[in-house]
């Protein structure tokens, strides 16, 4: 299921329009950001460093705890017991708990229920009018997809440290990354020269 | 005759300045209060606090328990919140699950951390305030003069 990387694709360093959105329309008062691709030294320092909250889970970690690593990782998370076991370990935070999300790439990586699952959750613990930033990968010939850490370098840059690679659950289009969203106010597509698309979706 | 200065004996000085410690073999449910550095290896279930001294749980430590100390070091786990007033360094293979307050935070690469971080902001010391000088003797007047007082007065 998971793949090791070679070290030369190990580090990676892109501009990230997106990021630099998402920051620029985040609130002037301090506010809790949820970040989804696990704890960085960096994003730790570029967040507090703004006067916000950071709250920081590693997503595919936890994808990985809750439904194992193997061949079944997909059909898995069809269980109603371990979803509703994921779902109440992973984001069960009070309404409006926060007023930004970064996802990164981690959505792809949920089987569709589960998906649809951690939207509407999403959207119950994100404050109106804040927004979230993921990307999807556009490759969509590739069967699996590396797995990166994000790392903040500044507002508009940021850091891709590969850990492995894994297959992606389903792949997506701008008709269907529009599609999932459809219960937030706005989607907008940023154009990047690399494999990642990266999306703002507003609450 | 003058008398020799007293020195305390050799081991009573390592004693008040070592560090205490809990091997991995031990297991303590309870509230744990220390004035000194503690070493926890083994399992620990309640509340641990250190007044202005530093925690370390090592790479067998266990710890399921609200923590409280100055300087926290992190090698294996803990499930908790972390109180710390000064710094909580998080190594490589630790996990950590909890929700953490302190001025300065350091998360080596791979180690696991799930919840919220807040850095506390700390205040510089203050300068000690300039004693003003004593004012010249006033030439003495017949009567003292009334300031005038009303509901503004403390607007500048």
């Amino acid at each position: 299921m998971r793949t090791q990387i070679s070290t030369k694709d190990q580090v990676h360093t892109r501009p990230s329009p997106g990021l630099d959105q998402f920051f620029s329309t985040l609130a002037t008062h301090p506010t809790a950001l949820l970040d989804l691709a696990g704890v960085s030294q960096a994003n730790l320092m570029f967040i507090t460093g703004l006067g916000h909250r950071i709250y920081s889970d590693d997503i595919v970690r936890a994808l990985e705890m809750a439904f194992g690593e193997g061949d079944d990782f997909f059909a898995n998370q069809g269980d109603p017991l371990r979803m509703e076991q994921f779902m109440n370990s992973t984001l069960d935070f009070q309404v409006n708990a926060f007023g930004g999300a970064l996802l990164w790439d981690t959505l792809q990586f949920l089987a569709p229920n589960l998906l649809q699952q951690t939207l509407d959750q999403l959207f119950h613990i994100l404050e109106p009018g804040s927004s979230l930033l993921a990307y999807f990968h556009s490759e969509e010939r590739s069967p699996t997809a590396p797995v990166y850490s994000y790392r903040i370098v500044d507002q508009k840059t940021v850091q891709l440290i590969s850990k492995n690679k894994r297959r992606q659950a389903q792949f997506f289009n701008n008709r269907a990354i529009e599609k999932l969203f459809q219960r937030f106010s706005s989607v907008k597509f940023f154009l990047s020269r690399d494999h990642l698309r990266e999306v703002i979706v507003k609450r | 005759m003058s008398t020799p200065p007293i020195r305390m004996p050799e081991p009573y000085n390592d004693l008040t300045r070592g560090t205490a410690s809990l091997g991995k073999s031990v297991l303590v449910k309870g509230q744990i209060l220390s004035r000194e550095d503690l070493t926890i290896d083994g399992e620990v279930e309640g509340t641990v606090e250190l007044q202005d001294s530093r925690l370390t749980v090592g790479p067998n430590g266990k710890v399921t328990a609200n923590i409280k100390a100055r300087e926290v070091v992190v090698l294996g786990t803990v499930n908790g919140n972390l109180d710390v007033s000064d710094k909580i360094d998080i190594r490589k293979e630790a996990r950590v699950v909890g929700d953490i307050k302190s001025a300065r935070v350091v998360i080596e690469d791979g180690a696991y951390f799930k919840g919220s971080v807040d850095i506390i902001k700390v205040e510089p010391p203050r300068a000690p305030k300039q004693q003003p000088a004593p004012p010249p003797p006033a030439p003495p007047v017949a009567q003292a003069a009334v300031a005038p007082t009303g509901p503004n007065d403390h607007k500048r």
